[in-house]
């Protein structure tokens, strides 16, 4: 009941876009199996979704101890130019291009969260030096150019598919329900929460909110890691100057729609998901309608501030009376 | 005198007040004179705290009427509630951390020319607030660094420097030594003489006889009757707050000046000091013994306890856990050996509020247990049940947000935390802060048989009475510094008010 009461707004938001497709755009539902896979509007809005899913699973650990996470946008361009590099310039095996491009981002990460839970640095303006430079080392990684590569076992990331979905869905998917567990079967989640609801008072019972704050990051931006790995291998190249561009901005609006408060506290996975679906379903049905390009960032931040609106107490205690008031 | 056309000044019938799975109010009656200091009694969780929000329009009212001044009132906030003249300082105080002490008496009331603020004049009117309770503090000083007690003597300073009509105070005195009391009580009835209406809420019961001229009972969201104080003899008052017939001798704490203390001092400290709060001392604790410390605000005894946690760190002298030298850098670093400490400021240093009184409950122990050894969820809510049982914590249940509860429900959570995470070494600052008589009664035995188990305990309460009743040993602090030492039969209210009082020599 007090997940539903949470979510209720972001899921009648989406109902409505897909109503609103179910009645203009015909075939919107279609989904066709071509060579023992799905395809389809639909399947193709949580494929495009993924990277933000991925992102913003991490950035609701972090926004849940009462940080933020500029720097994932930059960290998928790091992830990107490491991977094609070690693909172009080296003989390394696809494995170990995998987890060595993982291992960077993850040390990214750490250092996000030296800075923030050692140095007591504040998050926003910590990771925006790693925003800010990030793209600059991903810049110098790949010489400002866009470095292609075609290997298709490496490729599989991004483009192949498993029992029919893309694979990218199952990536989304496997780390949800490993974080799930990782953060309810232990006593991690307490902790993250704990610290970001009060967190003198965590310290005070003896939690290590440093490194609290280390794991947020660094799991946060090990993701982001693998979000760039998707964009890298969809386009078969490393693009250091767009990869990743504002995608934290979506990962935060997603996390925020999903009932985490930016103010930590406590924190719903399952509402980051439906978030990122939702500005998904919102950018693909824009485009797929043929409304002038100009128009999506308007629209879109139009239907994010009615969710946003609506899921605010104050709002509703302020909207809500004069509301009742006239229906009665 | 009393004209019998002439309206009371505030008349309050039949309030209701129902949040999800608590009625909090049911018909409550309240009636405030002009003129006199009024009492709102009742245990923890009775609706005191709530009856005062839906007055002063923090909540909104389910049913009544409220009747100020002669006029029908219904303020929507608390803001609201000033303009037509109640003046109100709330049980969690309710300042803002990083602006000054000026800046929190003068918020939303300075003049100003043209826009801007006259500076000298905010400071200066802060001080005139500040010294009206004989408090010298600087009025340019942060809140946040204040102690609590300062931080609840700010909130009330904001309070009367309002022309106000109607004055409540919801346990304003909880922090607060006697000293500050009694200059508190003399405002009030100097307040009282001008005519103000004054409403009284607080669980030490020597403070209700000493200034107020009425009481009103409230228990379980009911209204249980008005009394004249000088009428109603203290038992009385209790049996009425806890709806049971009570004796003198439930009163009678169990004398337990006997103990078993260990041989060697648990932990040792010697010439431990800190430039700026605490001055070289030398304290033995002893397993099995409670420990005592006393003294006037700002004596030292908070900062002994946080030098004692780890919170902060010494810079000079040694400490000696079972003989060994340690220094600790953090609380966790105690948790490690098996200390707990229960801190004085509930709001900022021990709730997490929005989680649920489970999880509060079972942090510590959590922590002590590790990362991965996750505390079932079967054993959480075992222990969670246990002790809202054993306290008699007031919720609807035990997911219930720890925010939600009463503030002396939230104290007890607290007490549970630790208590669940049975420390070797128990440091109790203000442990029963807020707390109502009877569950202070349950409090101290409980203090007693943990310590008649083997466990140390450093008790810390401004209360006398308490520590007397409590302690085996009682440590004095004066300016930051240990005066005496009590032991067994010399321990008296009298005796520590005569080491606090000497002059130093
Ligand atoms: N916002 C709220 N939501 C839900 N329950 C609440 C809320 N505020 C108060 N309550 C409940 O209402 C009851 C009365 O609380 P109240 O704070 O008025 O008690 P009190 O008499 O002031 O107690 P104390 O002496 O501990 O301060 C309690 O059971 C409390 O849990
Ligand atoms: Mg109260």
């Amino acid at each position: 009941m007090n997940t539903w009461h949470k979510l209720k707004w972001p899921i009648i938001a989406l109902a409505l876009v897909l109503l609103f497709n179910f009645i203009f755009s015909s075939g919107f539902f279609q989904v066709e199996i071509k060579n023992g896979r799905l395809y389809g509007s639909l399947i193709d809005i949580l494929h495009r979704a993924a990277p933000v899913m991925l992102i913003s699973l991490g950035m609701t650990l972090v926004i849940a101890t009462g940080g933020i996470d500029l720097s994932v946008g930059s960290v998928m361009a790091i992830a990107g130019a490491v991977a094609a590099l070690l693909l172009t310039k080296t003989e390394q095996p696809v494995a170990m291009v995998i987890i060595i491009s993982l291992a960077v981002s993850f040390l990214f990460g750490v250092w996000n969260g030296t800075l923030v839970g050692l140095f007591g640095i504040t998050p926003i303006v910590a990771t925006l030096i790693l925003m800010v430079s990030g793209r600059g080392i991903a810049q110098l990684l790949t010489d400002g150019q866009i470095v292609t590569f075609d290997n298709s076992a490496f490729e599989f990331i991004g483009r192949g598919a498993l029992l029919g979905l893309p694979f990218t869905i199952w990536l989304v998917l496997f780390t949800f329900i490993l974080l799930t567990v990782f953060t309810k079967k232990t006593a991690v989640g307490l902790f993250i929460e704990a610290t970001g609801d009060n967190e003198k008072a965590s310290a005070y019972a003896g939690v290590n909110t440093n490194v609290v704050k280390m794991l947020v990051y660094a799991i946060c931006s090990l993701l982001a890691g693998l979000a760039g790995l998707i964009v890298a291998t969809d386009i078969k190249a490393a693009d250091a100057n767009n990869a990743g561009q504002w995608i934290e901005l979506d990962a935060i609006l997603a996390v925020v729609i999903g009932g985490t408060a930016l103010t930590g506290g406590r924190f719903f996975f399952a509402g980051s998901l439906l978030g990122a679906t939702l500005i998904q379903a919102l950018t693909t049905t824009i485009l797929t309608r043929g409304v002038p390009v100009q128009w999506t960032l308007v629209v879109k931040a139009l239907v994010i501030i009615a969710v946003c609106l609506l899921q605010s107490e104050t709002f509703r205690r302020f909207i809500l009376p004069r509301w009742k008031k006239v229906t009665v | 005198m009393s004209d019998p056309t002439h309206l009371p000044l505030l008349q309050l019938r039949g309030i209701s007040k129902s949040f999800p799975g608590v009625k909090a109010l049911a018909e409550v009656d309240f009636t405030v004179r002009r003129g006199e200091v009024h009492a709102l009694m009742g245990e923890n969780g009775a609706g005191k705290s709530t009856l005062i929000k839906v007055l002063t329009g923090v909540y909104q009212r389910d049913g009544g009427s409220a009747l100020f001044d002669a006029h029908d009132i219904n303020p929507k906030t608390p803001q609201d509630a000033q303009r037509i003249g109640i003046s109100t300082v709330y049980q969690e105080v309710n300042l803002i951390p990083h602006l000054s002490v000026a800046e929190n008496i003068c918020l939303g009331r300075q003049r100003s020319k043209f826009g801007f603020l006259n500076w000298r004049e905010i400071r200066r009117r802060a001080e005139k607030a500040m010294a009206r309770l004989g408090i010298a503090v600087d009025v340019a000083e942060t809140v946040a660094n204040c102690s609590i007690a300062i931080q609840q003597l700010v909130a009330i300073a904001r309070a009367l420097d309002i022309d106000a009509k109607l004055l409540i105070l919801d346990e304003p005195t909880s922090s607060l030594d006697e000293k500050e009391v009694e200059r508190l009580f003399g405002v009030m009835r100097k307040l009282k003489d001008e005519g103000l209406g004054i409403v009284f809420v607080t669980h030490f019961l020597d403070q209700v006889y000493a200034v107020s001229d009425r009481i009103t009972v409230l228990r379980n969201g009911n209204f249980v009757g008005e009394y004249e104080a000088a009428s109603l003899p203290r038992i009385e008052l209790i049996s009425k707050m806890m709806g049971k017939e009570l004796s003198e001798a439930d009163f009678k704490a169990a004398d337990r000046k006997e103990h078993q203390r260990g041989e060697t001092p648990l932990l040792h400290l010697e010439n431990v000091g800190r430039r700026g709060s605490l001055k070289p001392l030398n304290l033995e604790i002893f397993e099995g013994e409670v420990l005592g410390l006393s003294g006037l605000l700002g004596s030292g005894r908070t900062e002994t306890a946080r030098l004692l946690f780890g919170v902060d760190q010494p810079d000079s002298g040694t400490t000696r856990l079972d003989g060994n030298p340690i220094k600790l850098k953090s609380p966790r670093q105690a948790m490690e050996r098996k200390f707990g400490f229960c801190p004085e400021d509930r709001k900022t240093e021990a709730i997490i509020p929005n989680l649920s009184v489970r999880e509060n409950i079972v942090l510590a122990l959590q922590v002590n247990q590790g990362w991965m050894r996750y505390v079932s969820r079967a054993k959480q809510n075992e222990l969670a049940d246990k002790f809202i049982k054993a306290l008699n914590i007031k919720t609807p249940h035990a997911e219930q947000p720890i925010r939600l509860l009463s503030g002396g429900n939230q104290q007890k959570v607290i007490l549970a935390r630790w208590l669940a995470s049975h420390p070797r070494l128990l440091i109790l600052d203000e442990p029963t802060r807020g707390i109502d008589v009877g569950a202070k009664l349950e409090i101290e035995k409980l203090v007693a048989s943990l310590a008649g188990e083997g466990m140390a305990i450093l008790f810390i309460s401004s209360d006398l009475e308490e520590m007397v009743r409590n302690s085996h040993r009682v440590v004095v602090l004066r300016d930051r510094k240990k005066v005496c030492e009590l032991q067994g039969g010399e321990i008296s209210e009298s005796a520590i008010m005569h080491a606090i009082a000497k002059a130093e020599s």
